[in-house]
């Protein structure tokens, strides 16, 4: 190999293109597909019309995540259309050898938990799926991101993808969070200082001391929202923590201590030249909330909703202009005086156990307040079982919490969790565009502590003086 | 795929940012299991008033950009999710090229597998293009775009040109309607020697 020192993404990549054809892009290997109902039905029709099988089918693992319904999985789906592409995904993965983790198996979940949490994300893989929070899986340290239908059928045809090498991005993050600050505010504070499409054309590296003390789950967070940023992908380089993680799960390798062996060599080699790098603070973040229609209109806890009126760059001032007028806000408004009609605990980004746990330490001995609506849904039936097992479900529950079964639900309300017009919502999800979770429906990222204490005081308020029960 | 090799269309303009493809093409409609007929639902929630008639505010509605089928927008156009239903929405419209200062990776790869061409041009230049439309709306006719892929040149009637770059190998699969499956399993021979080598990787 080259002497020349490399990134994580370097060595992922080299390692997986399979040839550059003479004025063509690369030939990138994927060794995982994640595959879910809603961006998969043509791909599968595709194959079938050109009479391709898929390549690897032992590669391919897919779920019904987006659309199913949250609620008694032993009713039948009510929506026509959610039932007809949830038959059609069971359909497809029958006809083609892929593994199906269905409604009624144990380990069905969303995509983005699941992968992880059965060991089927490990280091130094190509992941893709097409779904933009592929994302997530960097954070094992592999280099993982979405894709469109057009290229579902490409890598189910030939386990490879037409992909130009990214750019490198850096975000170093020194220093430690507060306590009450959680991954969630830290990414959500990046996309801030990055913009929406301040990471495009570039996988983002995390690195720094305050990247390696996050646990792995709030290693998934931090990846989780990349795209927000713009980035194509972000990861984090495999540790300790990682391979901890991934011991004993159910498709972890089996010879686990050679896999080690093997995952360690690819973080990046300390003289590695980055294409561009931005360095942070930890002890800067304070717990987050966006104001706006997208995940870079965010303040701190502490703040006042801006006036865009004042803002410098004329897109960004139309577009926070156009925001608050979405949400129903003016500029100067404090943010703790923001009252909420629903909250949402669940999403790709935010409904694994230790999401739940630090929730319900914030609720439990308390109850929501009598004009909110709060509902959590675990990420999946692994996440709900354990929580159950804790007890956790019955703490959500006393408190007032609807108790739900897994899958994306009112992160981007396909299934019938949605926001009614002008409804705000406290949401532990990743985007607060216009309509995301409902027609008029009003959005605020934030923390699963921090949508936790908003539902019992009804309002947002600061969860690091908050008084636990 | 339909070949893309030039093409003269009138402009409408989307005069606003970080249009994601939430509001290209909402949720509810993602659930058909078809690439086609998503043109209806294209901009949803901004083109239809909530008892379902046209909204007059929203730019597509303006009668003078009836048949438009280049679009101009501001930067990062669509970000957000990975859904491919957002091109093949602009796509079935008759949208065939969409123009912005920047736009978001995955939307900007998924155009191309769709035979519609994303153009870059700077801001100054979008600017420019903005402008014109206005006038030429003004003065009570469309605005017209010629795009010539050939030549990477997107050019009007009054002295507006300016080039703009594509990959090489994408702009050969747009001129040549190619199926880049096709073209992928020539390689196939690499696949099977890259599996071969990799047959027991640290993951297996």
């Amino acid at each position: 190999m080259s002497s020349t020192p490399r990134t994580l993404l370097d060595k992922i990549w080299d390692a997986h293109v399979v040839c550059t054809p003479p004025g063509e892009l690369p030939l990138l290997y994927i060794d995982r597909h994640l595959v879910h109902e809603v961006t998969s039905p043509q791909a599968f029709e595709g194959l079938r019309l050109a009479g391709r099988p898929v390549r690897r089918p032992e590669a391919t693992f897919a779920t019904p995540d987006h659309n199913i319904p949250t609620t008694d999985r032993r009713l039948p789906i009510a929506d026509p259309i959610s039932k007809q592409q949830i038959d059609t995904l069971r359909n497809n993965c029958r006809e083609f050898g892929v593994r199906l983790f269905d409604l009624g198996d144990a380990d069905q979940g969303i995509v983005h938990v699941i992968g992880p949490e059965l060991g089927i994300t490990q280091p130094g893989m190509t992941i893709v799926c097409g779904d933009s929070h592929t994302a997530t899986h960097g954070a094992l340290g592999a280099l993982a991101f979405g894709i469109g239908t057009s290229e579902v059928e490409h890598v189910l045809a030939t386990q490879t993808l037409r992909q130009a090498k990214p750019k490198s991005l850096e975000l170093r993050v020194e220093g430690s969070l507060h306590p009450g600050v959680t991954a969630k505010d830290l990414v959500l504070y990046l996309i801030g200082r990055l913009s929406t499409e301040g990471g495009t054309g570039h996988v983002i590296e995390y690195t720094g001391p305050c990247i390696r003390r996050l646990g792995m789950e709030e290693r998934m967070t931090v990846c989780n929202m990349s795209i927000e940023a713009g980035a194509r992908a972000g990861m984090i380089a495999p540790d300790q923590i990682t391979f901890d993680y991934l011991r004993g799960r159910d498709y972890a390798p089996r010879n686990f201590d050679r896999a080690v062996a093997e995952w360690e060599r690819f973080p990046g080699d300390p003289d590695a030249v980055f294409d561009r790098v931005e360095i942070f603070q930890g002890g800067d973040v304070v717990p987050q909330v966006t104001w706006g229609t997208n995940p870079a209109q965010v303040v701190g806890i502490d703040a006042t909703v801006p006036d865009p009126t004042a803002f410098g760059d004329p897109n960004e001032r139309e577009s926070g202009s156009r925001a608050l007028d979405y949400m129903g806000l003016r500029g100067g408004t404090k943010i703790v005086d923001i009252p909420l009609d629903r909250v949402f605990i669940g999403s790709c980004t935010n409904s694994r156990i230790e999401d739940l746990r630090a929730a319900a330490g914030v609720v439990r001995g308390y109850r929501v307040a009598p004009t909110v609506h709060a509902m959590v849904v675990p990420g999946s039936g692994r996440v709900k079982r354990q929580a159950e097992q804790e007890g956790l479900d019955r703490v959500f529950r006393d408190a007032g919490f609807e108790w739900r079964e897994a899958g994306c639900s009112m992160c981007l309300g396909m299934n019938p969790d949605t926001l009614t017009p002008g409804q705000r919502c406290a949401s532990t999800s990743n985007r607060n565009f216009e309509g995301r979770q409902g027609k008029g429906g009003r959005t605020h990222l934030v923390s699963p502590a921090m949508a936790a204490a908003a539902a019992v005081t009804g309002h947002f308020t600061d969860i690091r003086h908050w008084l636990y029960r | 795929m339909q070949p893309f090799i030039r093409h003269t269309g009138i402009v409408a303009s989307l005069d606003r940012a970080n249009v994601d493809t939430d509001q290209i093409i909402p949720k509810q409609f993602l659930k058909r299991i078809e690439r086609t007929g998503f043109g209806q639902f294209l901009f949803f929630d901004w083109r239809f008033l909530p008892d379902g008639s046209p909204n007059p505010a929203f730019e597509l509605n303006q009668p003078i950009v009836a048949g438009a089928s280049v679009l101009l927008a501001r930067r990062n156009f669509g970000c957000g999710s990975s859904r491919e239903h957002a091109p093949w929405a602009l796509a079935d419209y008759g949208f065939k090229v969409v123009i912005a200062p920047t736009f978001a990776d995955i939307f900007f790869n998924n155009c191309f597998q769709n035979g519609m061409v994303p153009i870059r041009l700077a801001e100054e230049d979008v600017e420019e293009l903005f402008r014109r439309t206005r006038a030429a709306e003004a003065a009570g006719g469309p605005y017209r775009l010629h795009v010539d892929l050939p030549s990477c040149t997107v050019s009007d009637d009054a002295g507006f040109s300016r080039p703009f770059t594509v990959d090489p190998f994408r702009k050969r699969c747009l001129l040549e309607g190619l199926d880049d499956i096709a073209l992928s399993l020539q390689h196939v021979d690499a696949i099977a020697a890259w599996e071969a080598a990799h047959a027991a990787p640290a993951g297996e």
